[in-house]
């Protein structure tokens, strides 16, 4: 009697959250599916039955392609250099070094800055003017150390542009990485890599065939973390490069073509198309975080 | 304690809910007429010109209310959301602003969101004042929708004196010269063209369309009788990809300001904006026509590229006489006076008092007075809001691989998906 009552309230004080999760994601994922299938084009619903045109449409739309084009570019850049730049740092920490305390602050510090923020300092930074008598950021730099070959345009470097707003991105996330994967080192228990010493192995060896392997969970956790936030990059692109089409993705021609151009329907389609890209990342690792908390 | 605490705590939301709900029953209309005017200007010259508007206004109507619901955010992107929610739940302010044209008419006209103004165009003799060929790029159908404020020229060209001068160039008159002027600063090692982000483009295509296609066929262009896959758009288009060749690299990375800027500074000899460049360089302490000059961009001069801001009449008004009192005051010689010298923009009336305008202005009004008047694809006037989207992208991906011949099939679909050329 008395449990029943415990779980009736428990039902209850969840009840809110379940209505408003219920109403505001799967209700508005549902709606927005449904006005990707319509022809709304305007400040009025029109909810017309389209079929799969506007998705069918949008994989021959050439700037579609240049959206695929980017993203793809900008999480392989994103996701591998993170996690490079995130290991290195935690197995430099985890030799237990004076001041790692200082240097676990220090670089996870960019973390705690906005994607605006970071978007606008390295916009400077990456100042793309290359005429001798405006040179700034970067460029300057690069100049004043006579080291002028390497001058070059930023994220207006034609088709792989991307790849310089992927770098801020890593800057701002590799000590997320960082944490991440010294979390799992400290979770190595030291008698292995003991036994690793005693066996003979060197420190590269020792790394590469045992504690990378342990790690494998980590680097799981981080690439689903990256993944999701790089397919859905859209305050960083804009604060570094403003509505520019070489350096287009999705969620920004979802949100130009919606709000400035009243093509409903597109925009629901991409932004369908988003939740769709991101599901493909989460939905197994789900299942497989799942799957091992139940065989615990 | 602990009890007492949330009692407190209990007693405080009841006490701000109530204010809230207190706030929302205060009576929306009251006894006393009044009048809601819906903007987007909020800052600068914009809300110190429409305050000196509201100011006439409330010397005409002394028994009306104004009540200035502007929203803050660039070229109205805040605002339009937000009366866009309103308009959807039938409450609309009884007048707003918008960019005279098709952006106006393609949005509100076809939702049968705001009134035809004819009468009150012929009531006031606005039609006597205002340019014979303003009148068509403002009406849909023979009705006019909306009450045009100030006028601001695209089709400029502001060029740096000093740079000209040193290397013998006298202000081109047309593309050709254009050409040849900025072939000689190139290889004077001068950038011969400055430009910014992708609108900035837009808005450099529209002027190029404009010289080389001529008046009638640029319009044309708008109501579907000059055809998008015609060889004198290639020609256009052609032109647009050679003036592309003579601006800077990192074009995307500037705004229109720094755009701008760099002519006065030197850095380059000419760029193509709007005349609040003109604004913009007075704010800097500039000189007109010593530190910079200025002239129709080549090939369209006597062609006057107009955008405008507007103010409608909402179907459904809650004081409809209100709003007409307002938009009359928006209409006159008085009002358009009192806003213009302060936003920097010239009346929309070719009667206003020449003595209130700079030297800038002042030549503006003359060309308003005589030239053809021709509208801005870039702010509002010739397409509605989905076609120039459209041409945003295929523009776009223009810029990226100059491709004119897939440019030119872009254009001519986008005609035809959202615009006249179905």
């Amino acid at each position: 009697m008395f449990a029943r009552k415990e779980k009736l309230y428990g039902f209850l004080l969840v009840l809110p959250s379940i209505i408003a999760v219920g109403i505001f994601v799967y209700g508005f994922i549902a709606w927005s599916v449904r006005v990707s299938l319509s022809d709304w084009v305007g400040l009025t619903a029109d909810y017309t039955f389209a079929g799969l045109r506007n998705y069918i449409e949008l994989f021959s739309d050439p700037r579609f392609h240049v959206d695929i084009r980017n993203t793809v570019i900008f999480t392989v850049v994103f996701v591998l250099g993170a996690l490079i730049i995130g290991l290195f740092l935690a197995i430099l920490l985890d030799q237990r070094l004076p001041g790692e305390g200082f240097f676990r602050g220090l670089f996870l510090f960019p973390m705690a800055i906005s994607f605006i923020v970071t978007g606008v300092v390295w916009r400077w930074l990456m100042n793309p003017a290359t005429s001798a008598d405006r040179l700034s950021g970067y460029n300057l730099l690069f100049d004043s150390l006579g080291l002028d070959f390497l001058i070059n345009q930023w994220h207006l470097t034609p088709t792989y542009g991307m790849a310089a707003i992927a770098m801020t991105a890593i800057w701002q996330m590799s000590g997320y990485t960082m944490a991440l994967y010294l979390g799992g080192l400290r979770a190595v228990p030291e008698e292995l890599r003991e036994a690793a010493r005693v066996d003979g192995a060197s420190e590269f060896q020792m790394y590469r065939r045992i504690i990378l392997p342990l790690l494998w969970p980590v680097t799981l956790s981080a690439v689903i973390i990256l993944g999701h936030i790089s397919l859905k990059v859209f305050d960083l692109i804009i604060a570094v490069a403003g509505k520019q089409l070489p350096l287009d993705v999705p969620s920004i021609y979802m949100w130009q073509t919606t709000f400035d151009g009243l093509f409903y329907g597109r925009g629901a389609s991409i932004g369908i198309l988003l939740l769709i890209s991101v599901a493909f990342l989460i939905i197994p690792y789900l299942y497989y975080s799942l799957r091992s908390e139940g065989e615990e | 304690m602990k009890r007492r605490k949330s009692l407190s705590l209990q007693i405080l939301s009841i006490v701000l809910v109530s204010v809230f709900l207190l706030a929302a029953c205060q009576p929306a209309g009251g006894e006393a007429s009044e009048v809601e005017v819906f903007s987007w200007w909020t800052g600068g010259g914009e809300a110190a010109g429409l305050d000196a508007m509201i100011e006439v206004f409330k010397e005409k109507n002394p028994n009306i209310e104004f009540v200035n619901s502007a929203v803050a955010g660039g070229a109205g992107t805040n605002a339009r959301a937000v009366l866009a929610t309103r308009l959807s739940q039938n409450e609309p302010p009884d007048s707003w602003q918008g960019h005279a044209g098709q952006e106006l008419i393609g949005t509100y006209v076809k939702d049968e969101k705001i009134e035809p103004l004819n009468f009150l165009y012929d009531e006031e003799g606005w039609l006597d004042v205002m340019p014979a060929t303003l009148i068509p790029l403002i009406s849909d159908g023979g009705n006019i929708y909306s009450v045009p404020v100030n006028i601001h020229r695209a089709n400029v060209i502001w060029s740096n004196s000093q740079i000209l001068a040193d290397n013998g160039i006298s202000i081109p008159t047309s593309m050709d010269e254009w050409f040849a002027a900025m072939d000689a600063l190139q290889a004077a090692g001068v950038t011969p063209l400055s430009m910014g982000e992708q609108w900035t483009a837009m808005h450099l295509f529209e002027t190029i369309m404009l010289s080389s296609l001529g008046p009638d066929k640029y319009n044309g262009l708008w109501d579907g009788s000059t055809d998008w896959g015609s060889s004198d758009v290639t020609a256009a288009l052609e032109a647009f990809t050679k003036t592309l060749s003579y601006t800077n690299s990192d074009a995307s990375s500037l705004s229109w300001q720094d755009a701008s800027q760099l002519v006065v500074d030197g850095s380059a000899a000419f760029n193509v904006m709007g005349d609040w460049a003109q604004g913009f360089y007075q704010e800097l302490g500039l000189e007109p026509n010593t530190d910079y000059g200025w002239a129709p961009v080549p090939g369209t001069g006597g062609n006057f590229q107009f955008l405008s801001d507007s103010f409608v009449l909402a179907v459904g008004a809650p004081d409809r006489d209100a709003a007409l009192a307002w938009l009359k005051v928006a209409g006159s010689k008085d009002g358009q006076d009192a806003f213009n010298p302060v936003k920097g923009s010239i009346p929309a009336r070719s009667d206003g008092d020449v003595s209130l305008y700079n030297v800038y202005l002042q030549s503006a009004m003359d060309d308003w007075a005589s030239n053809t008047v021709v509208g801005s694809l870039t702010h509002g006037v010739v397409a509605n809001d989905s076609w120039k989207s459209e041409i945003d992208t295929a523009l776009g991906l223009f810029l990226q691989d100059q491709d004119v011949g897939a440019f030119q099939a872009a254009l001519v679909a986008a005609c035809a998906s959202t615009g006249p050329c179905q």
